[in-house]
């Protein structure tokens, strides 16, 4: 119990986590795209593509931090100091981004909202690549603490993994518009995504040549024998996806970019969790280090056990009743 | 310059969560009400109750979504700004918190999409059983954040090992004495709150004269539920003052600024307490007034606030005057209900223009009173974060106090936008007003329910 339990957790919160990634994913890359089109009525279109979405997506995120709290409170009181910056700078501009969907629609202009919409989505995707960067890199523990200053996680690194989040979810989002839009936007989604897909591809193999060779425990968690014979699949599942993703939309379909796209996150995010596991806070401490009491543990996988599967029932309900594609010009209130 | 991290971490707290408590104060009660007005049109047919539901959806949707994104900012402050409270509660609050997102967000979030896109994809019963999900999970929300400050205030079912608590009993945790009482306030409160602010619209449409039959069913509605829940509030918050006596007696002696244990309590009805001293000034007084209040008894005896030593106190200024904050306006509130109530009995409610004029402003009582009670109850409970387990002092994150200076004049800043076009879009949604049915406007409407659905 005392051994399973924490990895058992580390499960549901990445599949939290996984869950977060793709989702609000797409619709914070509708506003990272959001202003490479002048038409009010193509906005009109975006957001409605996802107003029905953007609030259960953006729970996900405070699952992952409630479910920290719950499984791991070591680490969540380690991590939200580290990242105390960028943790409120993320919280910041998800408001923003959060109430311009309805004050778009009461305001006289506006463009103001688009600008939050905009800026909120952007910042909030870069500061979660900073944070997510940050803890591949490190974070200084002493005695169960943070050990280090308010700026520690700026580093190259990190703003490079910010920026590649930025391209990743505008990609996440292109695909979205490609599958759940037509016309012009759907046209120019189309475009969008086959940059977006080069720049995804280009910062993924910068983060895999790049951390080996700047942490030594990554280089031999995947270059070592015999852990080289069952991971040298990943780099070429992740070429051989990216290429069907071109494919996909150069063949003008309209879903399989997107899951192709999903399935290209979900491999850097498994790539980042070989790396990694069991360190929650790398590199020092681990699962079991920061695990809540068994009781806790316990208690809170029965409620999991019991509620996930209708959360994740209502959620696919909500997404099949809003199926189909968004016309231009359909009202969103 | 020297910042104190500690102030400066309880001011940031404080100001995150007093901002974000106004919209589920507003929220709460505001779903059970559009989802009272949709049951009412299944059930009649009368499709005034359908738009009426279609307008308070509006200002719901910009209601909600500020208080979704003030939420997700407190849900990551506890580790931000209070990384060693974490530690040490994270067994027993984590969970607690968990089941709120669990159980509740998602529900909330989730038919919230439904309910302000739905209408022309779903059946009209699944449209307004989607506003019934969305209150039932508001009221789901705060059944468990309560809980989680309750056990705050009156810990229970837990073992303490090297300064972390260990659950040992789920219910005890859960149910902690003073969870039922505390629960119970807060969502009559948030009912209240509503209720008010339907109240002041209503009036504001009859005495402009426009949407007359809209404002006229809004007071009605009101009334009725104001009339019952603000006598129904003062019975609650009575027995909750008696729970807190029992577990938090120097917060009830803050409360009521009763320095001497040894004598019966005055109620002040004004006083100047003077820490250092230990003494009120300026003292206005019913004689033995809080005594009969706490211990339903003319020379019963409560402890007082000279019976610990200062650092023991909580702040007893802010803790008394917004207790009084609270309860003058829960008084008013009663007066208020049902003098609303007596001039419906009498056929004058609708004509009677002093009335609806000063109920017209009355929209803002229920937040002060809301923010004034967990004043109370969060500054009463100091010098202790969690009662007797951690003090406040204990409980913050090794972060600089630069830092969360920066951050917490981010926040004002930031919030301050929020709030000031949040009101003034909120304002403009209450001046367009419902749109009118299609039907004639001598109050004959479709008998048919499912005619609106499918347009």
């Amino acid at each position: 119990m005392e051994w399973y339990l924490p990895v058992i957790w580390a499960g549901v919160i990445g599949t939290a986590i996984a869950m977060y990634v793709i989702l609000d994913g797409f619709d914070l890359g509708i506003g990272i795209l959001f202003p490479f089109t002048r038409s009010e009525s193509e906005r009109d279109q975006m957001m409605r593509s996802i107003a029905p979405f953007w609030d259960g997506n953006e729970t996900w995120l405070v699952l992952g931090g409630a479910g920290l709290l719950v499984a791991f409170p070591r680490a969540y009181a380690v991590i939200m100091p580290a990242f105390y910056l960028p943790v409120i700078v993320m919280l910041l501009a998800l408001v923003f981004r959060g109430i311009a969907f309805e004050f778009r629609i009461v305001s006289r202009s506006k463009s103001k909202w688009n600008v939050a919409f905009v800026i909120g989505s952007t910042l909030a995707a870069l500061a979660q690549g900073v944070i997510l960067g940050g803890m591949i890199e490190g974070i200084p523990v002493r005695d169960g603490a943070y050990a280090g200053g308010s700026f520690h996680w700026a580093t190259p690194f990190a703003i490079v993994c910010g920026v590649a989040l930025i391209a990743g979810y505008a990609l996440l989002g292109a695909t979205w518009l490609v599958m759940k839009t037509e016309g012009p936007v759907a046209e120019r989604a189309r475009r969008q995504s086959k940059i977006l897909l080069l720049a995804m591809l280009g910062f993924m193999a910068a983060v895999s040549l790049w951390t080996p060779l700047a942490e030594p425990r990554i280089a031999a968690r995947w270059f070592s024998a015999p852990n080289i014979y069952f991971l040298w699949p990943v780099p070429v599942v992740t070429a051989l996806t990216a290429f069907a993703c071109w494919r996909w939309i150069e063949q003008r379909r309209d879903v399989p970019p997107f899951l192709a796209a999903i399935a290209l996150f979900m491999l850097g995010y498994f790539g980042l969790v070989i790396s990694n596991f069991p360190y929650l806070v790398p590199p020092s401490l681990t699962v079991w280090d920061t695990a809540a009491a068994p009781a806790s543990q316990i208690f809170m996988l029965f409620g999991t056990l019991l509620l996930l599967p209708f959360v994740l029932g209502y959620v696919a309900f909500i997404y099949w009743l809003f199926r189909g594609k968004v016309r231009e010009g359909e009202s969103y209130h | 310059m020297e910042f104190d991290p500690v102030l400066l971490a309880r001011l940031q707290f404080a100001f995150t969560i007093i901002f974000h408590i106004i919209f589920p104060s507003f929220t709460i009660g505001l779903s059970a009400y559009i989802a009272t007005l949709g049951a009412l049109w299944l059930r009649s047919g009368n499709e005034r109750y359908q738009h009426l539901m279609r307008f308070w959806t509006k200002i719901f949707a910009v209601s909600f979504a500020m208080g979704v994104v003030s939420g997700i900012v407190l849900s990551y402050q506890f580790g931000t700004n209070w990384s060693r409270f974490s530690v040490a509660t994270g067994n027993v609050l984590g969970p607690l918190l968990g089941y709120e997102v669990l159980a509740a967000f998602f529900l909330e979030a989730t038919f919230l999409g439904v309910l302000l896109f739905g209408i022309d994809r779903v059946p009209p019963w699944l449209y307004v059983l989607s506003a019934a999900v969305v209150a039932t999970g508001t009221a789901i929300s705060a059944f468990w954040i309560l809980s989680a400050n309750s056990w705050m205030q009156t810990p229970a079912g837990y073992e303490l090992k090297d300064g972390v608590a260990y659950p040992t009993d789920w219910l005890a945790v859960v149910f902690n004495p003073s969870f039922p009482y505390r629960f119970a306030h807060m969502l009559n409160a948030a009912y209240l709150t509503t209720g008010f602010v339907v109240l002041a619209v209503g009036a504001r449409y009859v005495i402009a004269g426009r949407h007359i039959e809209d404002g006229r069913l809004m007071l009605r509605m009101a009334i009725a539920l104001t009339a019952i829940l603000a006598p129904l509030q003062l019975a609650i918050g009575d027995q909750h003052g008696l729970n807190t006596l029992a577990h938090q007696p120097i917060k009830i002696a803050a409360m009521e600024a009763h320095w001497d244990g040894s004598k019966p309590g005055d109620f002040h009805i004004f006083a100047w307490p003077d820490e250092q001293a230990g003494v009120n000034r300026f003292e206005l007084s019913i004689p033995k007034g809080a005594s009969l209040i706490l211990t339903h008894q003319m020379n019963g005896l409560f402890p007082g606030l000279n019976s610990v030593p200062a650092s023991e106190r909580p702040p007893v200024k802010i803790v008394f005057f917004a207790f009084r904050i609270m309860l003058a306006i829960g008084l008013f509130m009663i007066a208020a209900a049902l003098l609303g109530a007596f001039l419906w009995w009498r056929g004058s409610l609708f004509t009677t223009r002093w009335y609806l004029r000063a109920m017209a402003q009355c929209w803002w009582l229920g937040f002060v009173a809301v923010i004034a009670g967990w004043v109370v109850t969060e500054s009463g409970r100091q010098p202790w974060i969690v009662q007797g387990i951690m003090r406040t002092a204990d409980a913050t994150s090794p972060v600089p106090g630069a830092t969360i200076a920066g951050t917490l004049a981010l926040f004002v800043l930031a919030y301050g936008v929020v709030f000031w076009f949040g009101i003034t879009y909120i304002n403009r949604l209450i001046a367009q007003g419902p749109q009118e049915p299609a039907a004639t406007e001598s109050g004959h409407f479709s008998r048919r329910p499912f005619s609106a659905a499918h347009r």
